[in-house]
């Protein structure tokens, strides 16, 4: 009983990676619109606030960082509220797998088909800020570490308000205070490499948050989804 | 006179400041098939949950097999076939793809199984040989309903907890499921079961709930 | 020893028990209020020496370090009332925690506008966004996020569960949040508030004192108060409220 266990613990989150990716192809409309968010947002601020190459550039950090916590915000409603309604989640708290594992899963499935394509598309949004090549690769490395980082903070909030049929907003108002670590640092690395200051401790910062969230968000994630399914 | 399956002992569920089921005690032992009826609103779906573990919002042990369930959620889990209101089947994926990920997700392998039909047979046996591949939002409502049926033949359960499963589905398949249940009885599975409909089954049991104030009534 | 401690754990959780013993232990608090608060207060803002650089505008410290230091305890507090819910399932520390929520925020927000205030007339400006001040702000949005998921659920326990997970994850990051913040402060590097001078004078450190000492016992007795009227909503179905109330 114990030696199969080990092998069906990951075979069970492979599943659930493979199914949601597969799903999400499927369904396009999740995986694209954040995409197009992020990118309709960050052209907001150049008509905003004038398209002088100074401006952007100084700007242009905490734009796109912005925007792509915000897309990954909006994103997040997406992550459990399908399973939730056809009954999907009630299955997989019926596994005998640990749900955490199951959990970190679906976040990181989530992640692959919604934030990576935002991480793609940076570099040429950056170009259109006015960004050299070295900070293009700076704010790949930061989106890289903290987005992920942002999609556990996200998903917390997402698995306790699944059941409630309240839009995204109450997620929003409960996770942006908890981003803020990560933006900080983000921009922090983005704004040392334009300016050609060391940026590494920012990314060790971030690197850092990641190993912190990847440890202790599923447990959250977990603990919120029976809390929601109970009710 | 073997352990029981499940033993319930002085459930009391409430909802919404109502009390639904006050001190439900019963044994369900292997090869029984147990209904329970009541009018809507009566706590049925509660009850099931509750035994599944999916709500513990309630007083009162669980023993499954000997222990106390919460000890064993793993093992429990393992041995449950749950299939509730909402089917879990995705509509997006096709019926294949369907029973594979909730087998995977159950940790099935296919040396736990031996003995199951592929998914291919199931799916032919309840009736979608043809539908294997298509995507199951363009199903029928019974078609979609016995995607999930199909469960019943690959997933290895001993304890069945069914929510009205025979809802939208035709005359015909209420027989074969009906069939698919005393199969299951008769191999030595146990079958917790709600429905409005009238069960031909033999070694049929009966539990009422719904009598007011939480009465209830086991025969 | 074991027993008793049993004992005083049942004891604890239960709302009956909570609502006689508070009973009696409010007016003593409210007396232990009056008395620390309003010399506390009085001679604070009106009589005490003014300050050596600041003149006589450092006097909100007298409010603010009070209300920042509850701010953070009262996050902290329903965290660990959090932690109790979740793995002992006391109801007491749910209708605890829900009440803590508003009245930490509105200390928080008591917080922030005071430190408005004494910003105005060291810095000119009615906002400077200081380590100090964001991190307060911050605060201020994560009571606020617990705020709107224990409305936002119905179901009582279901809220409770759910805020409490929801306030252990705050509480784990507060400290991330507060380092982060105080390093985008040193980057950033607007004015910054200098507390009081290296030296305190033992007549401010006195009144100082009083003033804490007496917002922390205004805090329980607002939170006391609040939890007695959750604990009367909660068990309203109960024999023992409802001769309380008079019901019956």
């Amino acid at each position: 009983m114990a030696n199969q266990l080990e092998p069906a613990m990951w075979s069970g989150m492979l599943a659930i990676i493979k199914r949601d990716i597969v799903i999400a192809f499927r369904q396009r409309g999740d995986m694209v619109n954040p995409l197009f968010f992020f990118i309709m947002v960050i052209a907001l601020f150049p008509l905003g606030m004038g398209p002088e190459p100074g401006t952007l550039q100084k700007i242009a950090p905490g734009v796109i960082w912005i925007a792509a916590l915000l897309s990954t915000l909006l994103s997040v409603d997406s992550l459990f509220r399908q399973d939730f309604d056809d009954g999907a989640l009630e299955l997989t708290l019926m596994s005998p797998q640990p749900l955490f594992v199951l959990a970190f899963g679906k976040v990181l499935a989530h992640w692959l088909v919604t934030a990576l394509p935002l991480i793609c598309v940076a570099p040429v949004l950056g170009v259109m800020m006015f960004m050299d090549v070295n900070t293009i690769k700076v704010t790949l490395y930061s989106l890289l570490l903290g987005t992920p980082v942002l999609s556990m903070i996200s998903a917390i909030g997402a698995a306790l308000t699944v059941g409630l049929h309240k839009g995204g907003v109450l997620v929003a108002v409960i996770a942006l205070p908890l981003y803020i670590p990560v933006l900080i640092f983000g921009t922090s690395a983005v704004e040392a490499a334009a300016m050609g200051h060391p940026f590494a401790g920012q990314l060790a910062y971030l690197a850092a948050f990641l190993i912190l969230a990847f440890t202790f968000a599923p447990f959250a994630i977990a603990t919120g989804l029976r809390i929601s399914v109970n009710g | 006179m073997t352990a029981p399956l499940l033993q319930v002992e002085q459930l009391e569920c409430e909802r919404d400041d109502r009390v639904l089921i006050k001190n439900l005690s019963f044994e369900l032992y292997n090869g029984e098939i147990l209904q329970v009826e009541g009018a809507n609103g009566s706590g049925k779906t509660t009850l099931l949950r509750v035994l599944c573990g999916l709500s513990d919002e309630f007083q009162g042990e669980l023993t499954w097999c000997g222990r106390p369930r919460r000890r064993v959620e793993a093992d429990f889990r393992r041995q449950t076939l749950y299939c509730g209101h909402l089917t879990g089947i995705k509509m997006a994926l096709s019926p294949r793809e369907n029973l594979r990920w909730i087998l995977q997700v159950k940790g099935v392998s296919a040396a736990d199984a031996p003995a199951q039909p592929s998914l291919d047979q199931a799916l032919h046996d309840v009736g979608l040989g043809g539908f294997e591949d298509v995507p199951v939002y363009t199903l029928s409502a019974g078609q979609k309903r016995r995607v999930a049926l199909a469960r019943l033949l690959v997933e290895p359960a001993r304890l069945w907890v069914l929510d009205e499963p025979f809802t939208a589905i035709d005359r015909h398949g209420v027989a074969e499921l009906e069939g698919l249940i005393q199969g299951h009885a008769a191999k030595g599975g146990s079958v917790l079961i709600t429905s409005h409909h009238a069960l031909e089954l033999n070694g049929l049991r009966s539990l009422q709930l719904g009598l007011g104030r939480g009465a209830w009534q086991i025969n | 020893m074991f027993q008793a401690l049993k004992r005083l754990y049942h004891k604890l959780g239960s709302p009956k028990y909570f609502y006689e013993m508070t009973g009696k232990m409010l007016p003593w608090l409210i007396a232990a209020t009056v008395l620390l608060l309003v010399p506390g207060l009085i001679y604070g803002l009106a009589f005490a020496p003014p300050e050596r650089y600041q003149g006589d505008s450092y006097r909100i410290i007298y409010i603010h370090v009070p209300a920042a230091s509850i701010a953070m305890g009262g996050y902290i507090m329903m965290a660990v009332a959090g932690v109790v819910v979740l793995v002992w399932r006391m109801k007491m520390a749910e209708m605890v925690a829900r009440c803590l929520a508003p009245i930490g925020a509105s200390f928080t927000f008591i917080c922030l506008v005071t430190g408005s205030i004494w910003g105005k007339p060291t810095w000119g400006t009615w906002w400077v966004w200081d380590a100090r001040l964001t991190s307060m702000l911050v605060l201020l949005f994560l009571y606020i996020g617990v705020m709107a998921l224990n409305s936002a659920i119905n179901n009582a326990q279901s809220a409770a569960r759910a805020t409490a997970v929801l306030s252990i994850v705050g509480a784990v990051n507060l400290p991330i949040i507060k380092y982060s913040v105080n390093w985008w402060n040193t980057l950033h590097q607007p004015a910054s508030i200098k507390m009081t001078s290296s030296a305190i004078d033992p007549e401010m450190l006195f009144t100082l004192l009083s003033c804490i000492g007496g917002f922390y016992c205004l805090f329980a007795v607002l939170l006391i108060n609040s939890t007695r009227c959750e604990v009367l909503q909660r068990e309203q179905r109960s024999n023992w409220v409802k001769k309380t109330v008079g019901a019956v």
